[in-house]
C-alpha cells in the first residue's frame, strides 16, 4: 500500500509534485470556502466535499494526458480543477449562476464538460462506470490511444452498473481505469454493512481485473498507481481496478453532521491528512519547505476569493431558460 | 438509373429495418451495433444476420447479458462521437436499462450540453404469445421522460426511413419496432436513400367522419376497421403518429378539426398511456370543434397475458374500433 521514497524520487519530478500539492490545497481551500458560504445560507442546494480525500482525484487526474477522459463522481473536486475547471466556475455552479458549467441546470459537483474531457456525474452512483466503459470502447473502435478514468465510492460498488461495466470492460479489454474511493461510509452506512468482504478490490477478482489497494491519502501513491494503470490500459492490456483507502472527514453532505462516525476514527485519520502527507514528501525529497507551503497557501486563497467574487457577480439564469437544451440540434 | 426489377422489390418490415442498419453502417463508420446475441446468431429475430461477417466483431458487438451496462456503454461511446445502435432484444428488457436511459442518456444534453446520438431498438408489442415478459409496450415509461425521442413505425417504408433518421439524429432515440409486423407486412421501397423525419405523423387513410389516432401495429387494426366501415358509409381517417416524441400535434389537430370526432387507439395499457396525452391535448386544443367525446381504445390495465383467449381479449381489435366509431357516429 505504501510507496518508498526511492520510487517517488525516481518517478515524480519536482514540478509535478509541487503542482499536485497546489491542487490539493486549491481543492481544500475552495471546498472549505464553499462550506462557509453554505453555513452563511448563501448556497441553495447541498454541498458535497472531498475533505480528507483530495489526494485521490488529484492523484489520478494528474496521471492523464490532455486527450484522456475522466468520468468522476461527487468527491472528485480535485479532478475538475486539474482538468481546468476554475474555482469561479465551481462556485458559480454552486450558486446556480449562468456562468457555472451547467448554466444553472444542475448544481454543486454535477459538472461535465467534454471540451475539458470531463463526463458529467449523475447522482445515481456508479452510473458513470458503464458510461466510462463506453467512452473507452469508442477509443478502442477508432484505434485511438486514449484512456478513460472513472471513480465511485465504496457504496457505489454494490450497484449492478458497477458490475456490468467491470465485466464488459474486462471481456473486451477496454482502456478504462476503475477507481474506488473507499472512504468507509456510504452516506451513513459503514463498509461492513455494505459488503461482506474486507476489501473492495476483491470485487475485481470476479472479472479477472487486476486490482490494487492504495493509500488514498497519499497523492504520490495514488498518482503512481494511476500511471501504471493508465499505461496498462493504453497499451491494450485492459482495465485495472484501484481501491483507494481513505476516510470521509465531513458528513455525506454539509447538512449531515456524521454523528454515526466514531470521533476516534476521525482523529486517527486526521494524522494522515493528504495535505500533510504531501508536505512530508516535498520535505523529504528536498522539493520544498515551509516557504513553498505558505506561498501555495497564499496563492490558492487569492484564487478562491477571486472565484467567489466572479461567481457572486455573475448573473443568475432567467426563468424561461429552463426550456432550453432538452434536445441537441 | 435503377432497373424496374430493383424498383419493384418487395421487403418485409423486418427487412426494411435490416436495410436501414446495413446502409447506415456502410454510409457512416461511426455507426456500430451492440447487443445480446446480435453477432454470429444474428439477434433474436435474425435482423443482423450476416452483419458480423460484413462489418467485423467490433462494429457488431456481442455483449454480456447486461442491459444497463450496454446502454451506459452506448451513451459513453455516443458522447465521444460514435453512433451506437443498441438492440434491446425484447423491449420488455429495457426496464433493466431504465436508469441509464432516463437519468443519464436523456439528461446529459440538458444538464451540461453533451449530445448523446444513440438509438435503442426495442422490439415491442404482443400478438405473438410472448406472455408478460416478451410482449410489452413500454413506450409510456419513456413518454414521460424529457430528453428522449420515441418513434414507432407501422410500415416497412416508415421502419426504414425512421431508423435512418434516428441514427442520424443527435439525441437518444428509442425505436419501437413491432414484432407482430416483422414478417407480416411487405412493401415496395424506393431504392434511393430516404429518411422519414422524426416528429411527423402520417395520414395513412384520409377520411371525413372520424379520426383514429394511433401508431405501431394498431395502425393496421384501424385500417381494417376503416375498410369494414365503408359499407356503412362511415369514412374513418387513420392518423399514424409514427413519432410519439416529438408529437406532431399539428397533424392530429388538423385531422380532428376536419372530422370533429376522435378515437385514440393504442396497444399499450390504457391508464397513463400515450393515448391519454393525445386525448387531453384534443380536449385542450380542439374542444370547440368536437361533436362527441374523445374515445380511447387500449389494452386493459393488466400485464400482457400468455394464453391465446386471454391475449385475444387483451389486444384491441378492429371490432373495438368499429364499435367505437358507431357510437361516435350517433352523436
Amino acid at each position: 500500500m505504501g510507496v518508498e521514497i526511492e520510487e517517488v524520487a525516481r518517478t515524480i519530478k519536482r514540478p509535478d509534485l509541487v503542482q499536485m500539492y497546489y491542487y490539493l490545497r486549491l481543492t481544500r481551500t475552495l471546498e472549505d470556502r464553499i462550506t462557509a458560504l453554505y453555513r452563511q445560507g448563501r448556497i441553495v442546494g447541498g454541498v458535497y466535499t472531498s475533505n480528507g480525500m483530495e489526494a485521490v482525484a488529484v492523484g489520478y487526474a494528474s496521471a492523464l494526458e490532455p486527450d484522456d477522459i475522466i468520468a468522476p463522481y461527487h468527491r472528485d473536486m480535485g479532478a475538475f480543477l486539474v482538468r481546468g475547471i476554475t474555482p469561479g466556475e465551481v462556485v458559480a455552479q454552486y450558486l446556480g449562476k449562468r456562468t457555472g458549467p451547467t448554466k444553472g441546470k444542475d448544481g454543486n459537483v454535477h459538472i461535465g464538460d467534454l471540451k475539458r474531457g470531463i463526463i458529467g456525474f449523475v447522482s445515481h452512483l456508479a452510473d458513470n462506470y458503464p458510461v466510462a466503459t463506453g467512452a473507452a470502447l469508442s477509443f478502442r473502435l477508432r484505434g485511438e490511444p486514449r484512456v478513460v478514468v472513472t471513480n465511485t465510492g465504496d457504496g457505489g460498488t454494490s450497484r449492478g452498473d458497477f458490475h456490468e461495466a467491470m465485466n464488459f470492460a474486462s471481456v473486451r479489454k477496454l482502456p478504462v481505469v476503475f477507481f474506488c474511493n473507499n472512504n468507509q461510509y456510504a452516506y451513513s452506512t459503514p463498509l461492513n454493512l455494505q459488503m461482506a468482504i474486507p476489501n473492495v478490490v476483491d470485487r475485481a477478482k470476479a472479472y479477472a481485473i487486476p486490482g490494487e489497494i492504495v493509500d488514498g491519502n497519499d497523492v504520490a501513491a495514488v498518482h503512481l498507481a494511476a500511471k501504471r494503470a493508465v499505461q496498462r490500459a493504453r497499451s491494450g492490456e485492459g482495465p485495472t481496478f484501484i481501491e483507494c483507502k481513505t476516510m470521509r472527514m465531513h458528513g455525506h453532505s454539509e447538512h449531515d453532521s456524521a454523528k454515526y462516525v466514531p470521533r476516534e476514527l476521525l482523529e486517527e485519520w486526521k494524522k494522515r491528512d493528504p495535505i500533510l502527507k504531501a508536505e512530508q514528501w516535498l520535505t523529504r525529497l528536498g522539493y520544498g519547505d515551509e516557504t513553498l507551503f505558505r506561498e501555495v497557501e497564499e496563492r490558492v486563497k487569492k484564487e478562491v476569493e477571486a472565484g467567489v467574487e466572479f461567481a457572486e457577480q455573475s448573473p443568475l439564469p432567467e426563468g424561461p431558460e429552463v426550456l432550453d437544451g432538452v434536445f441537441a440540434d | 438509373m435503377t432497373t424496374t426489377a430493383q424498383a419493384q422489390r418487395e421487403v418485409t418490415y423486418l427487412e426494411a429495418i435490416r436495410e436501414a442498419l446495413d446502409e447506415e453502417m456502410a454510409r457512416d463508420e461511426r455507426v456500430f451495433l451492440l447487443g445480446e446475441d446480435i453477432g454470429p446468431y444474428g439477434g433474436a429475430f435474425r435482423i443482423t444476420e450476416g452483419f458480423q461477417d460484413k462489418y467485423g466483431d467490433w462494429r457488431v458487438l456481442d455483449t454480456p447479458l447486461s442491459e444497463s451496462g450496454i446502454v451506459g456503454a452506448a451513451i459513453g461511446a455516443a458522447m465521444m462521437g460514435m453512433r451506437p445502435v443498441v438492440e434491446m432484444q425484447f423491449a420488455d428488457f429495457i426496464s433493466c436499462a431504465f436508469d441509464q436511459i432516463t437519468e443519464v442518456g436523456a439528461k446529459n444534453h440538458y444538464r451540461w450540453g453533451a449530445a448523446v446520438p444513440m438509438v435503442i431498438r426495442a422490439p415491442f408489442g404482443g400478438g405473438v404469445h410472448g406472455g408478460p415478459f416478451h410482449s410489452e409496450c413500454p413506450e409510456g415509461w419513456f413518454f414521460h421522460s424529457p430528453g428522449l425521442k420515441l418513434v414507432a413505425p407501422s410500415t416497412p417504408y416508415d421502419a426504414k426511413g425512421l431508423l435512418k433518421a434516428a441514427i442520424r439524429d443527435n439525441n437518444p432515440v428509442i425505436y419501437f419496432e413491432h414484432k407482430f409486423l416483422y414478417r407480416r407486412i411487405k412493401a415496395v421501397l424506393p431504392t434511393e436513400d430516404y429518411v422519414v423525419p422524426i416528429g411527423t405523423a402520417d395520414v395513412k387513410r384520409p377520411g371525413r367522419d372520424i379520426s383514429v389516432i394511433t401508431y405501431g401495429a394498431m395502425v393496421h387494426v384501424a385500417l381494417e376497421a376503416a375498410e369494414s366501415l365503408t359499407q356503412e358509409g362511415l369514412d374513418l381517417e387513420v392518423v399514424d403518429l409514427r413519432s410519439l416524441i416529438p408529437l406532431d400535434k399539428q397533424t392530429i389537430f388538423e385531422s380532428v378539426k376536419k372530422t370533429s370526432k376522435a378515437i385514440v387507439l393504442h396497444e399499450d395499457n390504457k391508464t397513463g398511456g400515450v393515448g391519454a396525452e393525445v386525448a387531453a391535448l384534443l380536449a385542450e386544443e380542439c374542444f370547440d370543434c368536437l361533436d362527441g367525446p374523445i374515445l380511447r381504445i387500449a389494452a386493459p390495465d393488466t400485464p400482457v397475458p400468455f394464453s391465446t383467449p386471454l391475449e385475444e381479449f387483451f389486444l384491441p381489435k378492429a371490432g373495438d374500433v368499429v364499435a367505437a366509431a358507431r357510437k361516435l357516429a350517433a352523436y
